[in-house]
């Protein structure tokens, strides 16, 4: 800046060729972004197209390209199947984002506290979100099965009339997935709230701290309101791994008893490759990806305003 | 061994002189699921036989699902323009990917060979697709089997039923005394196994192949259906608390360890008595289920796929594999670890145990008076889409409090959905 | 951080209570959180007639490594016997070039969304990043014969190179709310000063990075590593990743299965990911700190 001013004239000189230079290098950053830009435009946004129509089509085991109307939605949401479902999805969402939410901040607040061993007990509750569930499913399935696991374990030591079989009653079972899910993700969410913690004005606290406001007040009234935007991120990512959830089903409860632990996305993989309806399968994702838009695209669009307006 | 190596040695020359393509060198790659126990044995006895012949085999497992990851990995490969060389593929998927285009003819190995002649019909049938060859039956297991521990037998003083009114008779009086008759593992596909069983049992053959073929409404509506699934809710009373989601071996080990009574499964679960070292007849029992002198069968077959790119080392490669698979030597030694019989007729019986043997004779028995039917519950009866709905509807029965009327009300409207 | 010992006189009885309250909370969740890695690791060195016969949840009797090398390099997946070993060097060979080139692009992405601002950028933006949000399912067939198109169906170029796509996204979302705060004006006096896009890049924008590049490598590279689905699918045989040979080898269909060597494959197969966390999780958070989490 102290550049600018100088000399005006240089001044002027270097403007007009910064300006030109802007001008092209403009262009540069359009050029550079190009690549990845018509890349995601194909794979993502073709191929999503791709799915549209054959979603419309008669298709059974490959692709067949003949124009079906909307014959595949009607078949899709008359299977009982698909509502189960869709309940469980609703299920397993909305507790599964309450749940790591609540288990989150309250970790991350924990170890907010000036903890030692900090970063030993951080690794410990992020670890989870390192390993695929094709990596823990057995071992959850061992701890979950009544006969093996966690049940067993408080018999033998006496509790005889303990009971967790959750896994094998139909109406729980969603429940078990629940738990795994959030054992995954929490740590993850933890991470992004402790991070969020050690952003917020350490003189504002000082200052309530000093008048006598009580810690669970400061949070409360204070901390957590100032980090509000950190919810959205992690809502957003949260939301976006329960709608994805596949691995956790197939290794957990292949979407049993029965058929009631299915999610849409182990719905769709087995209309499109197990029972060779590709057309319903497809059909399935289009009302995924039709639900993804809904929750995403006002998210993106306040957050892009707001950020505009900076 | 050695001999072994020395037979399979003459028959690949004498395949190479046969398909000429003795300057090629034959190369398969093998899609399969085949990846534990004596699946992989039985499969490795192939490459084996393929090496011997002076081919070169590649290997491509992909486990996971009873088959269904690797459907998606063949469908992905097929679109893809780059079809593996062989895979498993049963029953009516033979005739959908041939319809597709996507298999390669293999009448000419066929008449050579002359798989008209040692190949039972019914299982010809199952394979050719516009009576041409589209793919090689390998074996033929059976389904409607019973495994039961003798001596959980013996203290109730029971004897192996043959009908499902004296089945549960016997269940009732093992209940009584504190033994779990039946042990089962709660994946949809061992409900359907259960389920097709006591369906041939209660409505014979002629009903099994109206309701699970032809699916025809008015059977699946039928009284007759309503008493299978009466009787698939007095099943549900037999099993043990911890059934949900068990794998079928771990099911097994139930009868072996005289944890159950029991297990409803087909001839694969004989490879785990005969892992145990345990001996048919004596530590355990086979008996064929209450079937009205009938006959379940699940025959595995592999397809080979027709690649517009293929070279001449894998088009050898193809021609010497389909004829190994049916020789008579590779046919024993892979259905000595398969646990089933070969497909082919008029094998020598004298390396099978008394089971196999058992279901060689009721097989030529049920050729002969046409009670043999082919199985749902392993997708060799109907499409996948109507398996996939009749399974759903089972499992979801046999997991639920469901009445059996609503049972078949579901299952007729589950059909209309998958058409 | 919280500094609740601003002064020693304060610290009472109830603080000392309150203490103690926080760290029996910690424990008891880090315990809970280790359990499924402890029954793992203590199956996975126990004999496997002593897991038979006893429960899950117990401390091994007699520790043994013969699982360990076996599911290392013993252990059959298929008709081959020759355990994880060669497709771990798979999945190093198919990841790490795949992450170093979603983190590259996401440098430039991010920096060009930010610091040159075109029309249009938040458009290309917010469209970018709905390729987060899609079911990977839905778009297996048309890459499927994409990729047969190109010719590049099962190679491990194909699958890094789908990899690599897919992970774009991700990158471009990490690098691009990252740059966000840099104050622009940083790259103003740059340019007036005569440098350049890309060396204004160089020497401004990369050397402020670190933190960010870390998560998106930890990020990306949990992702791709544990990757199922594109793996089974573009890869074939001796190609196959880590995590879809443990799947292999742990889905057994039939015969007896070996819990010991089942979990001892699936530690090894989470080894790396779980090192990365373990090693750069100080730097996730400072990371996250940094600025990725704004808004």
């Amino acid at each position: 800046m102290s550049h600018a001013t100088q000399s005006q004239d240089r001044s002027r000189d270097t403007h007009r060729r910064s300006d030109m230079m802007f001008w092209l290098q403009g262009r540069l950053s359009q050029i550079v972004i190009a690549p990845s830009f018509f890349a995601i435009l194909i794979v993502v946004y073709g191929f999503i197209l791709w799915t549209g129509y054959i979603s419309v089509s008669e298709s059974r085991m490959l692709p067949n390209y003949e124009f079906a109307g909307l014959s595949q939605y009607e078949r899709l949401w008359s299977m009982t199947r698909w509502h189960i479902a869709l309940k469980n999805m609703f299920v397993f969402g909305s507790l599964y984002i309450v749940c790591s939410l609540v288990i989150g901040i309250f970790l991350a607040i924990l170890l907010d506290q000036r903890i030692r061993m900090e970063g030993a007990l951080r690794t410990i509750f992020l670890y989870p979100m390192a390993l695929s569930f094709i990596v823990t499913g057995t071992a959850w399935k061992w701890i979950l099965n009544p006969g093996l696991g966690l049940q067993k374990f408080v018999r033998d030591l006496g509790f005889d009339s303990f009971t967790f079989d959750w896994i094998i009653d139909r109406d729980m079972v969603i429940y078990t997935l629940v738990i795994a899910a959030v054992w995954q993700a929490s740590g993850f969410v933890m991470a992004l709230f402790l991070a969020a913690l050690r952003g917020v004005d350490q003189e504002i606290i000082k200052a309530a701290y000093l008048d006598g406001a009580s810690l669970p007040r400061i949070y409360t009234t204070i901390i957590i309101p100032s980090i509000k935007p950190v919810f959205l991120s992690a809502i957003v990512i949260l939301a976006h791994l329960a709608i994805k959830s596949y691995d956790l089903v197939v290794a957990m409860t292949a979407g049993g008893p029965g058929v009631a632990s299915d999610l849409p996305a182990t719905f769709m993989f087995a209309m499109s490759f197990q029972r060779n309806q590709l057309g319903v399968g497809a059909a399935s994702a289009i009302m995924m990806l039709v639900t993804i838009m809904a929750i995403m695209v006002p998210y993106f669009y306040s957050q892009l305003r707001e950020q505009t307006h900076d | 061994m050695k001999i072994y190596r020395n037979i399979l040695a003459s028959t690949a020359l004498i395949s190479a002189m046969a398909t000429g393509a003795a300057t090629a060198d034959p190369s398969i790659e093998v899609l399969h699921y085949w990846t534990s126990g004596g699946e992989s044995l039985a499969i490795n006895t192939f490459a084996d036989a393929f090496k011997a012949a002076g081919g070169t085999w590649v290997d491509q497992p992909v486990s996971g699902g009873g088959g269904d990851a690797m459907n998606t990995v063949l469908r992905s490969r097929v679109l893809a323009g780059d079809p593996p060389g062989m895979t498993i593929l049963k029953g009516p998927v033979v005739t959908e990917w041939a319809n597709a285009g996507a298999l390669a003819n293999l009448e000419g190995v066929a008449e050579r060979d002359n798989w008209n002649e040692i190949l039972p019909p019914l299982l010809a049938e199952i394979v050719k697709v516009d009576g041409v060859f589209s793919a090689v039956p390998t074996d033929i297991h059976r389904i409607d089997w019973m495994w039961i521990n003798p001596d959980l037998l013996a203290k109730v003083d029971g004897t192996v039923p043959t009908t499902w009114d004296e089945f549960n008779a016997l269940a009732d009086k093992l209940m009584a005394a504190g033994i779990t008759p039946l042990a089962h593992g709660g994946q949809p596909w061992q409900d359907a196994t259960i389920f097709e069983v006591v369906a041939l049992g209660l409505g014979g053959s002629d009903f099994f192949r109206k309701a699970f073929v032809d699916v025809d409404p008015d059977t699946l509506r039928s009284d007759t259906m309503i008493a299978v699934f009466d009787q698939m809710r007095r099943m549900r009373g037999y099993v043990d608390d911890n059934f949900s989601g068990r794998d079928w071996n771990l099911a097994t080990t139930m009868v072996m360890n005289g944890d159950a009574a029991i297990q409803i499964m087909g001839d694969w679960a004989k490879g785990e008595f005969m892992a145990a070292d345990l001996v048919p007849g004596e530590d355990f029992l086979c008996a064929a289920a209450p079937n009205q002198g009938g006959y379940i069968m699940n025959p595995d077959s592999f397809a080979f796929f027709d690649d517009s790119n293929a070279t001449e080392d894998e088009i050898a490669g193809r021609e010497l594999m389909a004829h190994l698979l049916l020789t008579e030597e590779v046919q024993i030694a892979y259905n000595l670890h398969k646990g089933a019989i070969p497909a082919r007729l008029g094998v020598a019986r004298d390396q099978f145990d008394a089971c196999a043997v058992q279901s060689m004779t009721d097989l030529d028995a049920t050729l002969e008076n046409g009670k043999l039917v082919p199985s749902m519950a392993h997708e060799i009866a109907t499409s996948s889409a109507n398996r996939g709905a009749i399974i759903e509807v089972v499992t979801e029965h046999f997991n639920s409090d469901m009445s059996s009327e609503e049972a078949v009300e579901r299952l007729v409207e589950a059909i209309e959905l998958a058409n | 951080m919280i500094d609740v010992n601003y002064s020693a006189g304060r610290l009472s009885f109830s603080h000392v209570l309150g203490r103690g309250f926080i760290y029996g909370c910690l424990i008891f969740c880090a315990v809970i959180y280790m359990m499924p890695f402890l029954i793992m690791l203590s199956t996975s060195v126990r004999p496997l007639a002593e897991i038979k016969s006893g429960t899950i949840i117990a401390f091994p009797r007699e520790i043994t490594f013969d699982a360990w090398t076996k599911a290392w390099g013993e252990a059959c997946i298929g008709t081959k016997c020759s355990g994880l070993s060669s497709h771990f060097w798979i999945s190093l060979k198919v990841v790490i070039p795949s992450v170093l080139v979603t983190t590259i692009l996401g440098v430039l992405n991010g920096y060009a969304l930010t610091k040159w601002k075109f029309r249009g950028a938040n458009l290309v933006f917010g469209l970018m990043l709905l390729g987060c949000f899609v079911p990977f399912q839905a778009i297996l067939l048309p890459m499927a014969q994409t990729l047969g198109v190109f010719g590049i169906s099962n190679t491990p170029f194909g699958l890094a190179l789908v990899l690599t796509l897919y992970g774009i996204p991700f990158s471009t979302l990490f690098f691009r709310n990252y740059y966000v705060s840099i104050p622009d004006d940083l790259v103003k006096a740059a340019t007036i000063d005569g440098a350049g896009f890309f060396s204004t890049l160089w020497y401004i924008i990369v050397p402020l990075s670190p933190p960010i590049i870390v998560v998106n490598i930890i990020w990306q590279f949990t992702n791709m590593w544990n990757d199922f689905l594109f793996g089974a699918s573009f890869s074939n045989g001796d190609g196959q990743p880590v995590i879809v040979a443990l799947n292999n080898m742990v889905n057994t269909t039939t015969g007896v299965k070996e819990y010991n060597v089942d979990f001892a494959a699936s530690i090894i197969a989470a080894l790396p990911t779980i090192l990365v966390y373990v090693v750069a999780g100080k730097y996730f958070i400072r990371g996250l700190t940094a600025g990725s989490v704004k808004g």
